[in-house]
């Protein structure tokens, strides 16, 4: 079996899953957010049970409207609170969390081998963890504060076998957006995508939680890593209980995968997808006609540290273009004081950039730094659909923080390698 | 369960911020989401889904997003039911739980024009295009999805259960 079939066999207490079986799975932990979780609880309150399943295993976050950008929101948010306390269920409230799948890990409440769902599509980036993670609804969410299980169809899994070291500013971000465009937004459909090889073992745990957050993009129910040193040392001193064991969480030498992608990133150049669809991924090299309106660096695909330290590390005693407005939203509480102490909201505010309090802001277009009609954005986001962060008439574009960066300064799309200063 | 309504089609890869955009989530009444259905493609999808119909989709129907808000939009905007040549996962189970009637169905796309009439039959997995005389197979459901279905949800269909236990 592979690593998401011994997870999910282990859940509903099977020696063996294969594709396409449907199991009754236990759930260790699931998430909702101020956008999902009012229906969840809408949802919760007509079952007609009194009191959760496990009080241990539910997380709320505030993320998605904070602080509050309306009264409509504002209620919203007290329901949460007042559920929350009655439940006395953890929620991470304004100024105290942040972005949920960055504080679900940093919180402590991702453990490798675990099954966690969410209500939010990116609830796959725990993947990174080698947990088996997958997005649900707000009545899915609902029924499991109700009993504690799912049913979930075993996923045919595609493995991604990554070698080859990164060039200079090119990032996990350009070979996830590489391999949605190899594959197609529909190309990992209902399945599980299993990243490996040595380019996948070396790279830190933020490389890997942008690689996993993604794989919802090409359709996939899961995306997963094995759990190393690295995971362990990520980890530690975050749970509260022991990890468990990482032998039993690898991929035995025979698993069976419907199909096997090869990718050496030795060549591998900064990368943006194009409107209106992910999979219209296109070299950064090749885009710099594309003047941008607003640069946005932030979300639960790139709003970490290891993100913000890049774009710093580009942005430091240069300006912002005249006429793009650039906006810097850390993806936690703890990775905003994190840049802070490193110096690099100064530098951002020099170059001439806004930085916000976490939310996931203008990555979903609920608020703060939405589109007009004709506006371009190029972001550190993970959608570029139409609408998403304004105006139907808005355009995205994706790309890593060393290419927004990059495209801030010059005002147009911009491969990191080329700006000034940065030639080799 | 028969299903029947006019159909209204969409291409391949809708997602859910054209269905529902990001900026109604704080929306919490379905009579209120439904006048925003499809609001990023045809913002006069509201009026013509009020009789009742069948929305026909292309591969990859419902990606993004797992709002589930996206589901309920087209439910209460007088949607009966989605038929497409694939969905995105959440979606899928979103309309589920929702108690929207949903499966997939090879070939639909090109074998069904906006305004033809449809009757739908998940159970017997068939679908009859009546404007074209033609009918298709319709992917099976299992018995409990069918079941959630029936119920009119997975609320529903969780209060049945949790009784009889």
């Amino acid at each position: 079996m592979n690593i998401t079939e011994k997870i999910l066999a282990k859940a509903s207490n099977k020696s063996v899953v294969r594709p396409g079986e449907i199991v009754d799975a236990n759930v260790d932990m699931v998430m909702v957010h101020d956008l999902t979780g009012p229906l969840a609880i809408e949802a919760f309150k007509r079952i007609g049970v009194n009191r959760v399943w496990d009080k241990q295993k539910i997380v709320i976050i505030l993320d998605h409207q904070v602080p509050a950008e309306s009264v409509k929101a504002a209620e919203l948010h007290k329901m949460l609170r007042a559920f929350a306390r009655e439940q006395k269920i953890r929620i991470y409230d304004v100024g105290r969390g942040g972005i949920c799948h960055q504080v679900m890990p940093e919180k402590g409440h991702v453990l490798p081998g675990t099954v966690i769902l969410g209500a939010d599509s990116h609830t796959c980036t725990y993947g990174a963890f080698g947990a088996f993670a997958t997005g649900i609804g707000s009545t899915e969410a609902a029924a499991v504060f109700a009993t504690g299980k799912i049913w979930l169809k075993v996923p045919e899994a595609i493995k991604i076998n990554v070698t080859g070291q990164f060039q200079k500013y090119v990032a996990p971000k350009d070979l996830i957006l590489h391999i949605i465009g190899l594959l197609s937004v529909d190309g990992a459909t209902y399945k599980s995508v299993e990243f490996a090889g040595p380019t996948i073992r070396a790279m830190s745990i933020a490389g890997r939680m942008t690689l996993c957050n993604m794989t919802v993009e090409m359709g996939a129910k899961n995306g997963i890593i094995e759990p190393d040193e690295t995971t362990r040392k990520f980890l530690e001193g975050r749970v509260s209980k022991p990890l468990p064991p990482f032998e039993p969480l690898k991929s035995d030498a025979d698993a069976e995968y419907e199909k096997v992608v090869d990718i050496d990133v030795s060549d591998l150049t900064p990368q943006v997808a194009c409107p209106p669809s992910v999979d219209n991924v296109k070299p950064a090299s090749e885009m710099s006609n594309v003047q941008v309106d607003q640069a946005f660096i932030g979300s639960c695909t790139n709003g970490r540290i290891e993100d913000l330290r890049v774009a710093a590390e580009i942005l430091k005693g240069r300006k912002i273009k005249e006429g793009v407005r650039t906006l810097v939203i850390p993806a936690s509480q703890e990775v905003y004081l994190q840049a802070l102490h490193e110096g690099l909201i100064e530098i951002f505010t020099e170059a001439g950039a806004m930085v916000c309090g976490s939310t996931c802001g203008p990555c979903l277009g609920g608020h703060i730094g939405l589109l007009a009609a004709g506006e371009t954005c190029v972001s550190t986001s993970n959608r570029n659909f139409i609408g998403r962060m304004g105006s139907t008439e808005a355009k995205v574009y994706l790309a890593s923080p060393a290419t927004v960066a990059a495209s801030a300064i010059t005002g147009r799309i911009t491969d990191p390698r080329e700006l000034e200063g940065n030639k080799a | 369960m028969k299903v029947t309504g006019k159909a209204v089609k969409f291409e391949n890869n809708i997602d859910t911020d054209v269905i529902l955009p990001g900026k109604y989530l704080v929306l919490t009444d379905p009579r209120e989401l439904a006048k925003h259905a499809m609001e990023g493609l045809d913002p006069a999808f509201p009026e013509k889904a009020k009789t009742g119909v069948i929305v026909i989709g292309g591969r990859n129907f419902g990606c993004g997003s797992s709002r589930e808000q996206a589901p309920l939009a087209l439910k209460y905007a007088g949607v009966r039911c989605v038929l497409a040549e694939s969905f995105a996962r959440i979606f899928f189970r979103n309309a589920i739980n929702i108690g929207l009637p949903i499966s997939e169905c090879k070939g639909i796309a090109s074998n069904v024009e906006d305004g033809d009439e449809l009757v739908v039959d998940l159970e017997a997995g068939i679908v009859e295009n009546l404007t074209k005389k033609r009918s298709l197979q319709v992917t099976k459901l299992p018995p409990f999805i069918l079941e959630i279905l029936a119920d009119g949800g997975l609320i529903e269909n969780l209060r049945r259960r949790l009784k009889t236990k």
